[in-house]
């Protein structure tokens, strides 16, 4: 399998690492017990096409949001994460 | 003695007859010529019997002349090189060359467990589950030690493995698989392109099919185009032709396996070069050119040495030009086979007859007949007279019912062409039926993958360059590349007319897969037991499941399943393909990762100063650390440690700590982000301070630990257990992209950038004065305990400084520049002379962290709370952090959870061991008393005896109870006492003094 990373182009499987299901979204502060639990311990297991953390750690250290048919492994779309790459000096 | 090649044709060929090589099989000596194969050469020299076959140890000879053989496989080589199950077809002749039959004993000729076909009703599809049922004990002390005796291929060299393994990556545009006609028509039409093509080939020479079938392409002799076509690919720059380089895998994105064997043609890899090189292969298109292969028809006896497929007999003569038999017959059902009788005619060989299971055959096939002076018989092969010598007498059952029967010493065996679908198939895909070629052909490829040529289906030597020019200039295209020059290369389609045959009814074992010894009638009797799916019949009857992946048997075996059960044959289907295609040497998939070189090593800064002063070093992960400094006339590493303890309890001593994950964390937000991931809080550390931290996973366990510090306002220095390095990393880096994007924080790994020494003792401030620049302030009002700072050293290179403490003592910890740490340690030596500085290991590091009752790995061991190792007060009320929530769930703050405590033996001469558990004094060890164990041990030289923590139930309200330590493992059981885990200094004076 092979990523398209948005800083480094092109690479193999092995210079990342797999986290799962982008989608949760963690809990503002003071959100309750069982929220952080779904948080926590809910996933989906999707047969097809879904939303995946990857690190770049064999390369530029960034955190990727992958869209992967899981069935198939074709990847769609590889988009940084909110916080990749060096932060934006405003103009 | 050498024997003369007596069925070596006097004239043509693709051998080097200038170059003769002797050889040995079975103790015998040959000789035979470069660009001879190992089966060639014994085709050359008139062996027949080549090996004795699985499970009934029949008489086998060679029956192909490529990498789908399933009889001539030897053991290769000798001593440690020996390789068993090497196919003959495929190994390359070389000066010298040592090879042995497999699966016979005392001899090849005379084999006792032959007697095995004398039981063969026992030896019948699914044996292995009817046969040897009861009783069980037998199963292991008997049966199976019998059958592995009994049953099997060659012997693994069982010592290791000499030879080195490299792996390596290619890119290219194109990549063709095959050399033959059509590969090399792809090659043409994506190399005049422009396009990156890689052309493997699995021969050892190019050309595939033409180098034993000829024709004429573009109106010249094929021998003509090849060499021009290789002239012109081998001048274009981008294309790059890789023989004896067999394409086993497809993977995803357009990834690809292949297998060189680099050495493999040679007595041994010369100096410095490796024996096979791994190729993982990133193609923007590929092209299948891997031809198709012969399949045989099942007769009784087919599978007597001297039967042999007819395309491997015509490799032979005209490749070879090596006689398989100087009288043969042609069994076939299909065209082509005829091929053979004109190579055969052509050789000078004499031709007994031609068997035809077709209705009609052409009219130049007859007048061939009439000239050559042989019979046509219209029937089927029924039945084989021979034995370990060979064919003697084929029976024929003429259509229309008569017998007849034929003398020759050889026959040649056509069913007709299966498509190579292996590589199209590898994802799962599934070919489908033909019926105009009675055949299963590609439907449809893995992405980026075309098949063509007779991989495709199409067999004619025009179709091959039509489809393989084509594919190559489309797959160019894809690949962004324009249209080529030249046209596509012209020849003649020869005709392909064939009657589907499959098996033959006769008296006698008929073999569908030759490996596995699996018969017609296994195939039968599998449906009769109700195993008729593919998949169920590969696994009952093993079909398939040879070395050789049923390569030439599996889709004869599916044929006679559809006629027992009444179905069509893409009814009855295929079993799923999965590569390798060819076996591939698990030391090339290993390449130079072994032993040493397993994984990468790491070392320390000082490693080098460490190895000159004796240090024994111990595998932390990747890295090397020095354990403990042995000197002269200690006994034991006991000794060593202990004097190390000693010495920086009384004086000064060192110790590297480089292998500490570092990560500086820079931005406006350093301060608020560190809040978020640790449970307590260093927005408002000062800057020139230290304070240790615990961070938690989401789920409420303990996670890391260590020390951070604040250099600037912006800027803290973070450090991680040498373990976790890379995890916490990866950690912090998806919180602050992930998790928290809109904080202004940036993270630097900076654990290869600074090398770090412990130093600790009483001494620790004489010595640093020594090394630190005399301007800097090192009193403890100047620099007080967690105070950190940069520093200059004497001779002006910056360091940090922390005044931090692992080992209970008044210690700092100070960072250089990794390039100047070896130049640290020598320092350290020289400057601490005079206060008798030792340097210290990781074991007497651990002593003086469990004096201490410091956690670390053993306690951080990812089922425990911050409660539970005693550093519960820590997490903030204030703030949110990771872990937060989830860690204030019942079952993780319960009164009754396992707890860090101190625990020693109250025999203070007994050792404590790790591992052991701690059950209630007076009770029966059992699991519902099991209150928790051992973690952490050492001897102490402080308290003077084994000391430990534990992890106890209620822990902290059971000090000073006395428990049972129960050591199942090690089988003793021992009275300990529960005491506070800090041994050593509990008030903490000499760390702040």
């Amino acid at each position: 399998m092979r990523i398209v990373c948005p800083f480094c182009g092109e690479r193999e499987l092995g210079e990342f690492t797999y986290l799962g299901d982008a989608k949760p979204v963690r809990p503002a502060p003071g959100a309750s017990e069982d929220e952080v639990y779904d948080y926590v311990y809910l996933r989906d297991n999707i047969a097809g096409v879904m939303d995946e953390n990857w690190y770049h750690g064999g390369g530029c250290r960034a955190w990727l949001k992958v869209t992967r048919n899981t069935l198939t492994h074709e990847i769609s779309a590889v988009e940084p994460a909110a916080g990749a790459g060096a932060r934006q000096v405003a103009k | 003695m050498t024997s003369f090649q007596s069925n070596r044709l006097a004239n043509g060929g693709l051998v080097d007859r200038s170059a003769p090589f002797n050889f040995r099989f079975d103790g015998k000596s040959f000789s035979g010529f470069k660009g001879d194969t190992l089966a060639s050469a014994l085709v050359a020299n008139g062996v027949k019997l080549v090996g004795r076959s699985f499970k009934y140890h029949r008489p086998r000879g060679i029956l192909t002349a490529g990498s789908e053989e399933p009889n001539a496989l030897v053991e290769l080589r000798s001593g440690a090189r020996r390789e068993p199950n090497t196919k003959a077809t495929t190994a390359e002749l070389y000066d010298g060359l040592v090879a042995a039959s497999q699966n016979r004993w005392p001899s090849l000729d005379f084999d006792v467990m032959s007697v095995n076909q004398l039981f063969a009703p026992i030896f019948v599809a699914g044996f292995y589950y009817k046969t040897f049922m009861w009783p069980a004990k037998f199963w292991e002390a008997i049966y199976e030690p019998a059958i592995r005796r009994a049953a099997g291929l060659g012997r693994a060299a069982g010592i290791a493995d000499p030879d080195h393994y490299d792996k390596a990556w290619a890119h290219c545009d194109v990549l063709i698989a095959g050399s033959g006609p059509t590969g090399l028509a792809a090659a043409l039409a994506a190399g005049r392109s422009g396009a990156r093509v890689l052309l493997c080939e699995e021969d050892f020479i190019l050309g595939g099919r033409l180098l034993s079938d000829g024709g004429t392409i573009d109106g010249m002799p094929a021998a003509e185009w090849l060499s021009r076509t290789l002239d012109e690919l081998v001048a274009m720059p981008d294309v790059r032709i890789m023989t004896r380089t067999t394409l086993f895998g497809v993977y995803d994105g357009g990834t690809y396996g292949a297998i060189e064997r680099v050495s493999d043609h040679l007595p041994s890899p010369p100096e410095y070069q490796v024996r096979q090189r791994l190729w993982r292969i990133v193609a923007k298109r590929c092209v299948v050119a891997a031809g198709a292969l012969e399949r045989p028809i099942v007769f009784a006896g087919n599978d007597t040495p001297g039967v042999m497929m007819a395309s491997a007999m015509r490799s032979y003569i005209a490749r070879y030009a090596a006689a398989p038999a100087k009288r043969i017959a042609l069994f076939t059902n299909n065209e082509d086979g005829w091929r053979t009788v004109e190579a055969a005619l052509g050789a000078g060989l004499q031709v007994a007859a031609v068997i035809d299971a077709r209705a009609e055959i052409s009219p130049e096939h007859r007048s061939l007949a009439s000239k050559g002076g042989f019979p046509v018989l219209h029937g089927s092969v029924s039945g084989i007279d021979g034995g370990k010598n060979g064919v003697r007498r084929i029976s024929v059952s003429l259509t229309g019912g008569a017998r007849a029967e034929v003398e020759a010493d050889g026959l040649a065996v056509s069913g007709g062409w299966n498509p190579a679908v292996g590589l199209t198939s590898y994802h799962r895909g599934r070919p489908k039926w033909r019926d105009d070629i009675a055949a299963f052909v590609p439907d449809g490829a893995p992405p980026g993958m075309v098949a063509a040529g007779a991989a495709n289906g199409a067999f004619g030597l025009g179709a091959c360059l039509r489809e393989g020019f084509a594919a190559g200039a489309a797959a160019a295209r894809d690949a962004g590349h324009g249209n080529g020059s030249g046209s596509t290369p012209v020849a003649d389609d020869e005709a392909f007319s064939l009657t589907p045959l499959w098996h033959v009814a006769g008296k006698g074992k008929a073999f569908v897969d030759q490996q596995h010894d699996v018969t017609a009638s296994d195939i039968e009797l599998a449906q009769r037991e109700g195993f008729e799916s593919v998949e169920h019949l590969k696994r009952y009857t093993t079909l398939g499941m040879a070395t050789d992946q049923g390569k030439t048997s599996n889709v004869a075996g599916l044929a006679i399943m559809a006629v027992v059960t009444g179905k069509s044959i893409p009814e009855t289907g295929t079993t799923i393909y999965r590569p390798p295609y060819v076996p591939v040497a698990i030391g090339a998939f290993a390449g130079h990762h072994r032993d040493e070189n397993f994984h990468a090593t790491r070392l320390t800064p000082s490693h080098h100063w460490a190895v000159e002063q004796g240090a024994v070093f111990v595998d932390t992960g990747l890295w090397k650390r020095a354990q403990w400094y042995p000197r002269a006339g200690e006994k034991d590493w006991l000794e060593s440690v202990t004097r190390e303890v000693k010495a920086v309890r009384g004086g000064v001593g060192f110790c590297d700590v480089s292998t500490l994950g570092k990560i500086d964390v820079h931005g406006a937000d350093a301060g608020a982000f560190l809040d978020r991931v640790y449970i307590n809080t260093f927005s408002n550390l000062a800057v020139g301070k230290a304070r240790y931290g615990l961070m938690l996973r989401e789920d409420g366990i303990v996670y890391d630990d260590g020390t951070t510090s604040r250099l600037a306002e912006d800027h803290y220095f973070l450090t991680t257990t040498t373990a976790k390095a890379g995890l916490v990393m990866q950690h912090l880096e998806f919180c602050r992209q992930v998790l928290f994007p809109e904080l202004d924080v940036q993270l630097t790994s900076v654990s290869d950038q600074w090398a770090q020494f412990s130093i600790a003792g009483p001494k620790t401030r004489d010595l640093l004065k020594e090394i630190v620049d005399p301007s800097e302030d090192l009193s403890n009002e100047g620099f007080p305990f967690m105070g950190a700072r940069e520093v200059a050293l004497r001779g002006g290179v910056r360091a940090r400084l922390f005044r931090i403490s692992f080992s209970g003592e008044m210690a700092f910890e100070i960072s250089v520049p990794a390039r100047y740490g070896e130049a640290m340690a020598r320092n350290l030596m020289i400057a601490g002379k005079p206060f008798g500085v030792t340097p210290y290991g990781t074991e007497a590091l651990g002593v003086m962290r469990i004096e201490k009752g410091h956690v670390a790995g053993p306690e951080l061991s990812g089922t425990t709370t911050a409660a539970d190792l005693g550093l519960g007060k820590m997490m903030s009320t204030k703030k949110d952090f990771i872990g937060r929530v989830m860690a204030g769930r019942e079952a993780l703050v319960a009164a009754d959870r396992q707890v860090v405590v101190g625990v020693k033996p109250v025999d203070k001469a007994h050792r404590l061991r790790s591992g052991a558990h701690i059950i209630p004094k007076g009770q029966t060890p059992g699991p519902s008393n099991d209150q928790g164990y051992v973690t952490s041990v050492c001897f102490s030289p402080t308290v003077d005896q084994w000391i430990g923590l534990a992890l106890v139930e209620r822990g902290r309200e059971r000090i000073g109870e006395i428990v049972n330590a129960h050591d199942p493992l090690r089988g003793e059981d021992y009275d300990a006492v529960i005491c506070n885990p800090v041994f050593y200094d509990p008030d903490g004076g000499r760390q702040r003094g």
